[in-house]
């Protein structure tokens, strides 16, 4: 990691359990600016878990998660959840976008929570679908998308803001391998271009390829060496 | 492989001589060890003698004058044949890989160690071939080459984490074993 210095975002030694299962045990893991990192390891390996320490979607019930220095897992809600929305992207497996909202507003939306004017939000909107190969879909609403447009707009709605860090959890697990490829291709030259952070986490070697490193888990923690670029 | 028929492939696009044949078959293959010129010349002859590819003349085009090969009748059908072919599902299992955690449990080396340093340089090289074909200049060669070999390369890493799982269990089983 000799280019990245100073992680944008690190967790250290992380503990979790859900209920009585323990999913993290002493997982650490270090993102830096702009770099692309993939976590891969067995279903039930705790990389789900540990994406959503990290973009403090969980908090840890012990060990430390900071962004750009901060302790993320100490942040009161509110500030939590306004870094969520200005700072980082999130993508889902199943893209969760708003049925009742055309591609566009779905991609527009996360701007006006901002306080973008509905206008320029779906301005910037059309540009992000258009990056992702989705401009001609637009008008539509989810259930009328396929599985890879429906993800690329779910990409483009995790890039609008201009994220610092993108966190996309099985991204293509939904999708063939050819819809897959469209949708990683455009995640990572988005990411590129606007110098965005990237963690991904897959079961998929061949998208953990896409990254430039890959972080492999094991029960919940570290699986041996990390394997990097 | 088969050279023969991959030269037999691109003599049915029309007659060549054996610079332009090494040339076409680096582009169409664009991941797999370049061919010698040697070895284009030597093939060429061999499919003259056996009927199935014919000198058709020479071109010099302002250099040194050269032989060009076109497809027979028997040659045409020859690659036909051949490309409709099933091909055997490997028939033996043979593989560097397989042969040294083998080699390794025998040995009472660290197969697992072994299988995480492979699984590193196995994903380097998947970081190579995925920006190759994804570069935006990607010819259609670059990107069924590069797919063949993540595919292939995938499964191995596939094998490889199966193993390390089934190792695991094993020592675990061993382990109570020897406790019991």
């Amino acid at each position: 990691m000799t280019n990245h210095p100073a992680p944008l975002v690190a967790a250290r030694d992380l503990v979790k359990a859900h209920g009585r299962t323990p999913a993290l045990r002493g997982a650490s893991l270090e993102l830096g600016a702009g770099e692309i990192v993939a976590v891969t390891g067995p279903s039930g390996s705790g990389k789900s878990t540990l994406l959503h320490c990290l973009a403090g979607i969980v908090r840890p019930d012990a060990g430390s998660v900071t962004y750009g220095g901060e302790r993320l897992d100490r942040l009161p809600e509110r500030r939590l959840s306004a870094l969520r929305r200005t700072e980082f992207g999130v993508v889902f497996q199943f893209g969760q976008l708003i049925p009742e909202l055309t591609a566009l507003d779905n991609v527009a939306l996360p701007l006006m929570l901002a306080g973008t004017a509905r206008g320029a939000a779906q301005e910037s909107a059309g540009e992000w679908l258009e990056r992702f190969g989705a401009r001609e879909h637009a008008g539509l609403r989810p259930g009328e998308l396929s599985g890879g447009q429906a993800q690329r707009v779910a990409l483009a709605r995790a890039l609008v803001t201009g994220p610092r860090v993108v966190f996309a959890d099985e991204p293509t697990g939904a999708l063939d391998s050819l819809a897959g490829e469209q949708a990683m291709t455009a995640l990572v030259r988005a990411a590129r271009a606007s110098g965005a952070a990237v963690l991904v986490v897959t079961h998929d070697a061949q998208v953990a390829a896409y990254a430039d490193r890959e972080v492999r888990l094991r029960d919940g923690a570290p699986a041996g060496l990390e394997v990097g670029a | 492989m088969s050279t023969r028929h991959i030269l037999l492939g691109l003599l049915a696009g029309g007659p060549s001589h054996g610079y332009d044949l090494k040339r076409r078959h680096d582009d169409h293959f664009p991941q797999a060890r370049p061919l010698a010129y040697g070895q284009v010349y030597t093939t060429l002859q061999r499919l003259v003698r056996d009927g199935l590819a014919e000198v058709a003349g020479t071109d010099a085009d302002g250099g040194p004058e050269r032989t060009l090969y076109r497809l027979t009748a028997a040659g045409s059908r020859e690659v036909g044949d051949w490309s409709g072919q099933v091909t055997a599902p490997a028939p033996f299992v043979t593989n560097e890989i397989f042969a040294k955690v083998v080699v390794a449990i025998l040995t009472g080396g660290d197969p697992a160690a072994h299988l995480r340093a492979q699984r590193a340089a196995h994903l380097a090289r998947m970081r190579e071939l995925t920006a190759l074909k994804t570069a935006p200049d990607a010819s259609l060669a670059t990107v069924l080459a590069a797919d063949y070999a993540l595919h292939h390369l995938d499964a191995d890493l596939r094998w490889m984490t199966t193993t390390q799982d089934r190792l695991t269990s094993l020592t675990a089983l061993t382990a109570e074993v020897d406790r019991a």
